[in-house]
């Protein structure tokens, strides 16, 4: 079985972001970039699947869409333990243009299970893993907290309201996992660093696809009203005063 | 021309979130001058499928078919996109929720349908058809254009008002030819009857600053005092004091209660990126300093120990229980 994880090149999560241009473009001075969060739990729970050694996963590979400038995250995904690397050079926000040229990667790649992240921190599409699946007209499971293989076969947990439920389908697949799918990221060691800058990172060019959402503008969010402070030993103010200013309880 | 929008049934009932979505769409039907047509998928009988045209559906299309009892996202999809084909919608609309985030990206490639996941509020205008978004995680808000004929909006729940638009809704049965659905589902562990924390208006979540899984008595007693959920940050689920799916904030669940109270939370940015769509937040947490209080409207600076007890007695007493 061979495992693909798509992976996104983000600002770190706690970055305050600010934007340039008329708040037309995110100010990318002093951003720390790293992979998206859930795109690092998958590759994770990916890792854990081929050193198993009873799932048949032959290898593990990652891909993502973006300039060079986005070389330093894959190389991380390298240094984590993926086995090789596609990129596919481009630079987008949209998820349809996106998910388009990861369906090039597979269908020439050929991938059993593919791994997509539930959103990308920076622009929350929540799309990618979902679109690309249907290009390639092959199931997709969202909402996935837990992945196994038995017997060659791909064994999901997905969240579903008020529980989970346990699903399988045909692969081909495309799997949106969220939290849950491993419990910490993995972190690279000193000699996955070491190997990481000799295996190879494999380049396409994008194929031609209409680009469908443009984003114009950004602004921040509005500043909450100042924090109305009620004494620690006085709590009863506070049920007082949710009650007459919020009217909620 | 028409706007669609598919709203999902819990065990054949709708709920709010349902009256959220045919609100939202019949102002976007209003804006583009057309009509709103809600699609529901699913055994729901017809006073129920009825209540949708108080909101403001003008018709109603209910799908009942065996190759729909699974949640499978290649038939759901096929479903709504052959009823919008079949009804030239301009917009879809659909719930940001589990089902909606599974449905709407391939509905997207499908349909051809440029898609906004997680709008916030009506389009600011629909020619260009330009809507705000979550982006960066609550860090900012995004305009994006939309550049498709069809247009796909995802809806947080929780984010716009419920508005009663009484129209005489016609309900219209359709069948809809599928293949059998490829997810095949092992096992279902649910739990009947539990609000779920997506649903609740109040929410009373507690952080590391709780000290113990033992302490959270006062905390849960509080939370069903207001007819409210539970909730927790990272570190508690990951230390395994509550159950994951209690766990709020960037990597767990985004909610917008009406009221989020956070006990024993400190506030890293993650955790605010799951919460910051609350109406109200009220923090209780021993460190003044804690970056909570910037984002809370009231605040109380003590041990969470001690101020829990009496906000129980405080609550009981004005419920008078």
């Amino acid at each position: 079985m061979k495992i693909l994880v798509c992976i996104s090149n983000v600002p770190d999560t706690t970055t305050k972001v600010k934007f340039t241009e008329g708040d037309s473009k995110l100010d990318t001075n002093g951003i720390q970039w790293v992979i998206n969060p859930w795109d690092e739990l998958s590759l994770t729970r990916a890792l854990e699947l081929k050193d198993d050694g009873n799932t048949g996963v032959k290898s593990v590979s990652v891909a993502h869409v973006g300039l060079s400038s986005s070389e330093p995250t894959i190389r991380k995904a390298l240094a984590i333990g993926a086995d090789d690397a596609i990129r596919v050079n481009a630079d987008s926000s949209d998820a349809y243009f996106v998910a388009a040229q990861l369906a090039e990667v597979v269908r020439k790649e050929q991938f059993d299970l593919i791994l997509c992240g539930i959103e990308s921190s920076d622009y929350n599409g929540s799309s990618v893993g979902g679109m690309l699946a249907e290009f390639l007209g092959i199931p997709s499971i969202s909402a996935v907290s837990n992945l196994k293989i038995e017997n060659g076969q791909v064994v999901i947990t997905r969240e579903v309201d008020g529980g989970k439920e346990v699903v399988t389908t045909p692969t081909p697949l495309v799997a949106v996992v969220q939290k849950g799918i491993a419990k910490e990221p993995r972190i690279a060691a000193m000699r996955g660093i070491m190997t990481a800058r000799t295996k190879p990172i494999k380049l396409y060019e994008p194929v031609p696809v209409e680009i469908m959402t443009e984003y114009v503008k950004y602004e921040l969010p509005k500043p909450r009203a100042a924090c109305k402070f009620v004494d620690a030993e006085n709590p009863k103010q506070l049920i007082e005063l949710l009650q007459t200013e919020t009217k909620l309880i | 021309m028409s706007v669609l929008v598919y709203t999902e049934n819990w065990d054949g009932k709708f709920k709010k979130l349902s009256f959220e979505l045919v609100s939202y769409a019949t102002r976007v039907a209003e804006m583009l001058n057309t009509s709103c047509i809600a699609l529901s998928i699913g055994n729901v009988d017809d006073a129920e499928l009825k209540k949708l045209g108080s909101y403001g559906a003008q018709k109603i299309l209910s799908v009942n078919s065996d190759n729909l009892k699974v949640f499978d996202t290649q038939n759901y999809t096929e479903a709504i996109a052959q009823v919008a084909k079949n009804n030239d919608a301009k917009v879809v609309v659909i719930s940001n929720n589990n089902v909606g985030k599974a449905v709407a990206p391939r509905l997207s490639v499908k349909l051809k349908a440029a898609l906004a996941a997680g709008v916030n509020g009506l389009p600011l205008s629909t020619n260009p058809f330009t809507v705000r978004k979550r982006a960066f995680s609550g860090g900012a808000i995004a305009h994006v254009v939309l550049k498709t004929d069809v247009k796909i909006v995802t809806l947080p729940q929780n984010s716009v008002d419920v508005t009663e638009t009484p129209v005489n809704a016609e309900v219209e049965k359709i069948s809809i030819s599928l293949p059998e659905p490829k997810t095949v589902v092992k096992d279902v562990q649910k739990q009947a009857g539990k609000l779920l924390l997506t649903d609740a208006e109040i929410v009373v979540s507690g952080g590391r600053g709780m000290k113990s899984p033992d302490n959270w008595g006062p905390l849960v007693e509080l939370a069903e005092l207001l007819g409210g959920a539970t909730a927790c940050s990272r570190p508690v689920s990951d230390e395994g004091w509550r159950p994951s799916e209690e766990h709020t904030g960037q990597t767990g669940k985004i909610i917008a209660p009406n009221l989020y109270i956070a006990v024993g939370i400190s506030g890293a940015t993650q955790h605010i990126a799951g919460v910051s769509g609350s109406k109200y937040i009220v923090a209780i947490n021993n460190d003044k300093s804690a970056p909570i209080f910037e984002v809370a409207q009231y605040g109380i600076v003590g041990d969470a120990q001690k101020v829990l007890p009496k906000l129980v007695e405080a609550v009981r007493e004005i419920k008078g229980k």
